[in-house]
């Protein structure tokens, strides 16, 4: 324990000045510099982010084991949680690699549980599959299960023969259940389940469910209480290089990977999987891997979850009639599959340096600026893979504030697609492919301009047709304001302005905006927590954690009742550590322009993500 | 002086500040940002600029006389100042704030005294620079209409 508490406080103290050394760093990076110089640094800033990293992995893991880690019980909804995990995965890749998700359709729109530690192990999961995925496809299966035998008392399922969690699961585990604790034929057995109703509890025996693989159950009396609690379960699944047998027992230990080989290939510390373990056994459920090597392997947590008590349990008609009512609102809250097909990229781009921004680090995400053409847009763009090693990759994707060229990927909300746009000296070119559904709107809009754009500008002329995007501008410099105002008009729109985190948040509650410009750093609060704070409506359909920490909405504006799409919020960052590309993306932020900003950034972010 | 030899003496000192340092890229930006629709705007950001940071400089100052130094509060200021000279392409001020920065991370008050004297001095060049050009080339704009 004493060590434990030692490794947590020397952890803080290399903390800082190992902060000191990469923000100089940075500071350095802004500066005059050349080639030669500007490579010296991008392994200085790698090698202190990954430290970094490190160490917080290190803090979190002492934390668990410690049992000083607190979990939280927030209302939230799986889909866009996943959703927006792949999302940022998919932003970030950096292979031809398939990402999907899969959410059944009989999870529950909210649920309740610690929301910010499953992304963490969703995240991990996922960067791992990536990492160890060459070719093929990454995918998130979310699913409910009955309670699984683990959770009954004095029951022994773990993974390492840990005692069983006392979940506070309701009687109506009362239901017998035997199961097999192979990963497939649970994913055999619970697959055919759909339609159970929208709001759960654990009656899963209906009668005339089908029932195979030799559970016992068939119809059973339920009691009715007002918590109920839910199991879902999700497999992060790949088509990668699999994992040998015998590395899988040690696989979940502390600084094991599954081979020294290993290691130095892929790096990694060894810790996450640790961490994914003891934080998901911390919330009561088990964490456990199927593999085949070659093949891939399958992840998968089962957790409880606090089932949401906005809707009581009801017979179905009740409760298809609350799911037609939710479609009729907003399809997104149901959506259950989401899929983000392999970009390649051209080996057109002209590589001078690349910014700090584009390490090859799972979590890592890092791209400013993108363009985009008009009337490609049906057409899949195939280009030679750069598929080199790290190296390589680095330097073919950059961004850069010299209008020479530049790359990115980004996730455009409006259309479910992934658009992956790159510019060379000569010629501007968009790939854009979307998911299931094909947005009429996108074919159709004329992109004024930017064929030719590379210096310079014109008028934008806004069509008359729709009408006008609403955008706020969150900055508290007035001179940032006073430029961003000019700029922004030029570009044919008139904005809101606010001065702090606190304003936007206000702002959002009472109007809908379809763009948010959000400085990082400002007084009463930071651009951070106010888009943690504007995600956590969108995610939960409340404002329950503004009220927590003191922003009460306006009683006499009706506001919106839910959000009805993620609202793009745009980071405005001075490149400072503290307001790192990761740390915006962390906190859910779409994108960010580097300031000053330019007349060319803010175009192009508004012609991305305004359409 | 004729018309293109004033507008030619306000090119060469426009293009001097550039060469020296004093001004970078982002000054274009407000340049480009001028136009009938805005005709002062350069220099209207110039004069905000400097009425807003007047405040922050007193603030700097003060903190530094206090004692014990807030280094917190002291990076915060500079934080501030440095991304509005940023946003108007004061590029030495910039620098000389980098410097300063450095010495508040090492909680050096002597090293954030001496480059505070840099950074105003710098601040004030770059003013008495750029009230020159401006006037100039107000001059020379208002000889160049009909």
């Amino acid at each position: 324990m004493r060590a434990k508490q030692m490794l947590a406080t020397m952890s803080h103290e290399i903390r800082s000045p190992l902060s000191g050394v990469v923000s100089m760093a940075e500071i350095l990076s802004t500066t005059k510099l050349d080639r030669e110089q500007k490579q010296l640094l991008d392994v200085m800033l790698s090698s202190g982010d990954l430290v970094l990293q490190l160490i917080n992995d290190i803090l979190d893991l002492s934390k668990v084991e410690s049992g000083v880690m607190k979990l939280e019980a927030t209302k939230f909804r799986p889909r866009e949680v996943v959703k927006h995990v792949l999302q940022t995965a998919a932003a970030s890749l950096q292979k031809i690699l398939t990402l999907e998700g899969h959410v059944a359709d009989d999870v529950p729109i909210d649920v309740i549980g610690d929301v910010l530690r499953i992304r963490q192990i969703l995240t991990n999961l996922i960067s791992n599959a990536i990492k160890f995925t060459h070719e093929g496809k990454v995918g998130v299966k979310l699913y409910l299960v009955p309670e699984p035998p683990f959770a009954k008392e004095g029951s022994q399922h773990g993974s390492d023969g840990s005692t069983a969690n006392q979940s506070t699961t309701s009687a109506s585990k009362t239901e017998s259940y035997t199961s097999t604790s192979k990963t497939s034929s649970d994913q055999n057995e619970f697959h055919g389940k759909k339609n159970e109703g929208l709001c759960q509890n654990n009656s899963h025996r209906e009668p005339g469910t089908p029932v195979t693989n030799g559970t016992t159950d068939g119809s059973e009396e339920q009691v009715e209480l007002p918590a109920t609690t839910v199991w879902l379960r999700c497999d992060v699944y790949d088509t990668g290089i699999g994992i040998p047998e015998n590395a899988l027992p040690t696989l979940f230990k502390k600084y094991m990977q599954v081979s020294a080989d290993h290691a130095r290939k892929y790096g990694g510390t060894g810790l996450g999987l640790a961490i994914c373990k003891q934080l998901v056994e911390l919330m009561g459920g088990r964490l456990t891997v199927s593999s085949r090597v070659n093949c891939g392997s399958t992840f998968t947590f089962i957790l409880p979850y606090k089932g949401s008590t906005s809707c009581d349990s009801s017979d179905d008609p009740d409760d298809l009639s609350d799911m037609v009512d939710h479609d009729a609102m907003d399809e997104d809250e149901t959506a259950g599959f989401f899929q983000f097909l392999p970009r390649t990229l051209g080996s057109l781009f002209s590589s001078n340096g690349s910014s700090r921004t584009q390490k090859l680090m799972p979590h890592n995400i890092g791209y400013a600026k993108s363009h985009k053409l008009d009337g490609l847009s049906e057409n899949c763009y195939s280009f030679p893979m750069n598929n080199g090693p790290p190296k390589e990759i680095d330097s073919a994707v950059q961004i850069s504030s010299e209008p020479g060229s530049s790359i990115s990927h980004s996730w455009d909300p409006d259309n479910k697609s992934w658009i992956c746009s790159e510019k060379s000296q000569a010629v501007e070119m968009k790939i854009n492919t979307s998911g299931p559904q094909l947005p009429p709107k996108r074919q159709k809009k004329p992109d004024v301009g930017s064929l030719s754009k590379l210096n310079g500008r014109q008028q934008v002329l806004k069509n008359s047709t729709t009408s006008k995007p609403k955008i706020l501008l969150v900055e508290d410099s007035k001179i940032n304001v006073m430029v961003a105002q000019s700029m922004l008009k030029q570009l044919g729109h008139t904005i809101d302005v606010v001065n702090n985190g606190a304003e936007a948040v206000c702002a959002v509650q009472k109007h809908g905006y379809d763009l948010v410009l959000m400085d990082v750093c400002m007084p009463v609060m930071d651009g951070l927590q106010a888009t943690r704070l504007i995600r956590s409506f969108e995610e939960t359909g409340n404002w329950d954690a503004a009220a927590k920490v003191g922003i009460e909405q306006d009683s006499s504006q009706p506001g919106h009742t839910s959000p009805t799409k993620r609202i793009p919020i745009i980071a405005m960052t001075a490149n400072a550590l503290s307001e790192s590309a990761d740390e915006c993306y962390a906190n859910g932020m779409d994108s960010f322009v580097s300031k000053p900003v330019t007349f060319q950034n803010l175009k192009e972010c508004l012609e991305q993500y305004l359409g | 002086m004729d018309r293109n030899g004033l507008q030619h003496q306000v090119d060469c000192m426009r293009r001097s500040l550039f060469d020296q340092g004093y001004l970078d890229e982002p000054f274009i930006q407000l340049e480009e940002l001028q136009d009938d629709a805005n005709p002062n705007f350069v220099q209207e950001i110039v004069t905000l600029f400097y009425t807003d940071s007047a405040r922050l400089i007193q603030n700097i100052e003060h903190a530094l006389s206090t004692r014990p130094i807030d280094f917190n509060k002291l990076d915060d200021y500079m934080h501030q100042f440095k991304g509005s000279s940023s946003s108007i392409g004061a590029k030495r001020v910039m620098n000389e704030c980098s410097v300063f920065r450095e010495h508040c991370s090492a909680e050096n008050a002597e090293g954030c005294m001496r480059s505070f004297q840099q950074v105003k001095q710098e601040y004030v060049a770059l003013r008495r620079k750029l009230e020159d050009y401006l006037q100039m080339e107000k001059q020379a704009a208002v000889s160049r209409t009909p």
